[in-house]
């Protein structure tokens, strides 16, 4: 092969081999973080795995808000008016967080379904609601139809 | 009356852009000179007429003119004179005509400094500006005016601005982000330029240079103003959320800064030019991608305003056409240009080819996070959301690369480095950083990671110091007339690596040392975190001008002696009986310590978030210092006599 030819070949298979590896290692963080989103439906039919991060959203159901007397530890639950799961966190609730808005919590699920959540968001705005959430409330409704 | 001649004004306006598209580029293909000067009064013109129309929206605000369907969805009479104001960008359509405006306004600069430039060139450099506003002119007309009248039910009283936007951080937020964005605007319409005209020797480098370093100067500013703003406004102490829309605007900032030096390396050496231009049409892209993605409202965000599809389209198409075109362009032309000098692998081109590889590795780092949950959606896999872990485990191990090079890189002779002498150079800081290092690690435990990451910006500390220090510390003249004889561009590059390093050192120590923690409180408890001693004292009632708020009252004791009395709030502001959380800051060059309260749990018991954050405004003062650097660069006098001389 050409001199040239044979450097060029070099350098490309070089960068190549070095973009596959970065490719790699991107996939590979992703994997590990990335956090699938379930509907309290879902939930309830056994889609989602236990002890898996990830994220389940609805609206607060009213009057499901406990909370610990001596700490900061809060029970509640979200519905996507279909089926309920039960959500318990500790420490502070965002500001928008109240019965009847929209939510969504990230952390893992116990054996008996009940969300242990991480952090719980709920958006900057009263009037927005994630569009996961959306989504979540239309599906349960075409079922009951 | 008026905000139909606001609405007329941009009508127009939209008009004198799309002349400013095509008569310049006739004249250019013509070779009509006449034709092709019409394009500096055009952009005049037309950034004239879009800033008349942003003064007439803003008086609307300011005199409360509800019939304006924008004016009553984002303001209040009860609302503060200054925050009205910034109220104009506190929503999806103000904040595009500001967009544009900066547009406008970066073009009229071009347009009134580029006299010197070749007439040919200025001509094309101002008709890509003239495209680029003519497809965001008719994106505000079309789908998003903020002329449309309420009427003839006008509401008595507006809605009010969201209330984490009335903050004195967000006045000035959005308007030097968007100075940042657009401006490399300038860049790519350099890049245009030059494709086109076949003329991409080093001096298109030396014409964009400048407008890059400012634009990338604003952007840090912008980013940094932007990371403040969260960490006290939003109440959970972090400065830093990966968040869609700071990478959107993350990214175009990692491609500005390979930008700025791919070009240091074509206007100096006459190598990496079309990798240049291509950057530099990537670097655009990544500011219209971010449009896209904060406009659209396709990804969930706290800055996602309303989701409206029919935006999301038309963007997108604007996205396409701008990118397509461009690279379009590009493959057509960027053949023909060849790089005249070759350079070895010890020489200061191979160190900045790594810090472009490595930057545009981030950037695409942070590109797949941010689009991946969009790709998931439309394979309908299903929703997810990448988190911050994801981030931080590809992103930090890369930036320390990157940090790495930059330590050396400085010190390489352009073409080629004599490696004895280089070794001489870095051994001794790189003993020096170790002792440093050793003796951080007396005082508080790291990870192995973070120690590297330590020993490495320090290493860089010292190495820009002492690089600096060598090109003063010759016989003959004293030391202070050599500082000021050495150019501003190597002091713009000597601040902005020193903010890089105290950025890094802030980071690793916020990451590592912050200590959080959220409690229960009653009046008289108390809490210990980090020596820091926090008494509760209960919480009184306060009447603010559009509010009104929970003042809870804190005082910080140390080793017995009161160091600070804070006072977090919970504020529910009248309007639109909304909550906020407003954080109460004790801030220091070592450590800040941060409250914020929760909510009321019952009677006087109250949820509390404490936080001690050491070394937290290393962060935004690493920030500023690059920000400094990016405009000291800018006003090299090389650029004053920019000069079509060399054509």
């Amino acid at each position: 092969m050409h001199p040239v030819r044979k450097k060029r070949l070099v350098t490309i298979s070089a960068i190549l081999v070095i973009i596959g590896a970065a490719v790699g290692l991107m996939l590979y963080a992703l994997q590990q973080n990335i956090n699938l989103f379930y509907s309290p439906s879902q939930v309830a039919e056994g889609e989602a795995p236990n002890n898996v991060m990830l994220r389940v959203g609805g609206m607060v159901v009213d009057g499901s808000v406990k909370r610990d007397p001596k700490s900061l530890a809060v029970q509640f639950q979200v519905t996507d008016f279909a089926h309920k799961v039960t959500i318990e966190y500790k420490g502070i609730l965002p500001d928008l967080f109240r019965e009847g808005q929209g939510i969504v919590a990230q952390g893992k699920l116990n054996q008996d379904k009940v969300l242990i959540a991480q952090e719980v968001l709920a958006k900057h705005d009263e009037k927005y609601m994630p569009p996961e959430i959306t989504e979540a409330l239309e599906n349960a409704k075409k079922k009951e139809d | 009356m008026l905000p139909e001649i606001g609405h007329f004004a941009l009508i127009l306006s939209l008009f004198f852009a799309l002349a400013l598209s095509f008569v310049p580029i006739l004249g250019y293909i013509k070779k009509h000179k006449v034709l092709m000067a019409y394009s500096t009064p055009l952009t005049h013109v037309t950034s004239l007429l879009v800033l008349f129309s942003f003064i007439i929206l803003s008086y609307s605000f300011a005199v409360d003119d509800f019939s304006v369907l924008y004016v009553s969805q984002h303001s209040n009479s009860l609302l503060p004179f200054v925050f009205k104001l910034s109220a104009v960008w506190g929503g999806h359509e103000g904040s595009l005509l500001l967009w544009v405006l900066i547009l406008c306004g970066w073009s009229s600069a071009v347009a009134y400094k580029g006299k010197t430039l070749p007439e040919d060139i200025r001509a094309l450099v101002l008709a890509t500006l003239g495209i680029v506003t003519t497809g965001f002119l008719a994106f505000l007309l079309f789908t998003s005016s903020p002329f449309v009248r309420l009427l003839p039910d006008m509401p008595a009283e507006g809605a009010d601005l969201n209330p984490l936007l009335q903050d004195v951080g967000l006045i000035i937020h959005p308007p030097m982000l968007y100075m940042g964005y657009v401006g490399f605007s300038v860049a790519f319409a350099f890049a245009i330029a030059a494709l086109i005209s076949g003329n991409l020797n080093s001096s298109w480098a030396r014409w964009a240079r400048p407008w890059t370093s400012v634009s990338w100067a604003f952007l840090t500013l912008g980013i940094g103003l932007g990371s403040w703003w969260a960490y006290y406004e939003l109440g959970w102490g972090g400065w830093w959320f990966w968040d869609p829309v700071e990478n959107a605007s993350f990214m175009p900032w990692l491609a500005g800064t390979a930008l700025i030096h791919s070009l240091a390396v074509t206007e100096k050496r006459g190598v990496f030019k079309s990798w240049t231009v291509l950057l530099a049409i990537f670097t655009f892209s990544l500011s219209l991608l971010g449009t896209f993605l904060v406009r659209s409202g396709v990804l969930t965000s706290v800055h996602a305003f309303a989701a409206d599809p029919t935006r999301g389209v038309f963007i997108l198409v604007l996205l396409f056409l701008f990118v397509g075109g461009s690279l379009l362009l590009y493959a057509m032309r960027a053949a023909d240009v060849k790089s005249d000098v070759s350079f070895g692998i010890t020489g200061r081109e191979a160190g900045l080819l790594i810090n472009n590889i490595v930057l545009v590795t981030l950037t695409l780092t942070v590109l797949l996070g941010t689009l991946f949950p969009l790709l998931f959606d439309a394979l309908d896999m299903g929703k997810v959301s990448v988190g911050a872990p994801y981030f931080n485990s590809v992103f930090s191990p890369i930036a320390l690369v990157l940090m790495l090079v930059m330590a050396i890189g400085p010190l390489l002779k352009w073409n080629r480095t004599k490696l004895d002498i280089l070794i001489k150079q870095l051994i001794f800081p790189c003993i020096l950083a170790c002792v440093l290092t050793g003796i951080t690690l007396i005082w508080q435990k790291f990870e192995w990671i973070t120690l590297v990451s330590l020993f490495v910006a320090y290493w860089v500390l010292l190495l820009t110091l002492i690089d600096w220090a060598s090109k003063l510390g010759n016989v003959g003249s004293s030391w202070w007339q050599r500082a000021k004889k050495l150019p501003r561009n190597y002091y713009g590059m000597l601040i902005a690596h020193l903010g890089m390093a105290v950025s890094l050192i802030g980071i690793l120590f916020v990451s590592v040392q912050s200590q959080e923690e959220m409690v229960r409180m009653a009046p008289n408890d108390s809490v210990t975190l980090s020596g820091y001693e926090f008494v509760f004292n209960g919480v009184s009632q306060v009447q603010g001008p559009n509010y009104v708020a929970d003042r809870a009252n804190i005082s910080i004791f140390k080793d017995g002696q009161q160091v600070a009395s804070l006072a977090p709030e919970k504020r529910v502001y009248q309007a639109r009986t909304q909550m906020m959380t407003e954080a109460s800051i004790d801030a220091g060059l070592f450590r800040d310590l941060y409250l914020s309260l929760g909510e009321q749990l019952e009677g006087d018991t109250w949820g509390l978030r404490v936080h001690v954050k050491p070394f937290v405004r290393w962060i935004w003062l690493g920030g500023i210092l690059m920000m400094i650097g990016g405009f000291l660069s800018a006003m090299d006098k090389r650029y004053r006599k920019v000069a079509g001389a060399t054509i």
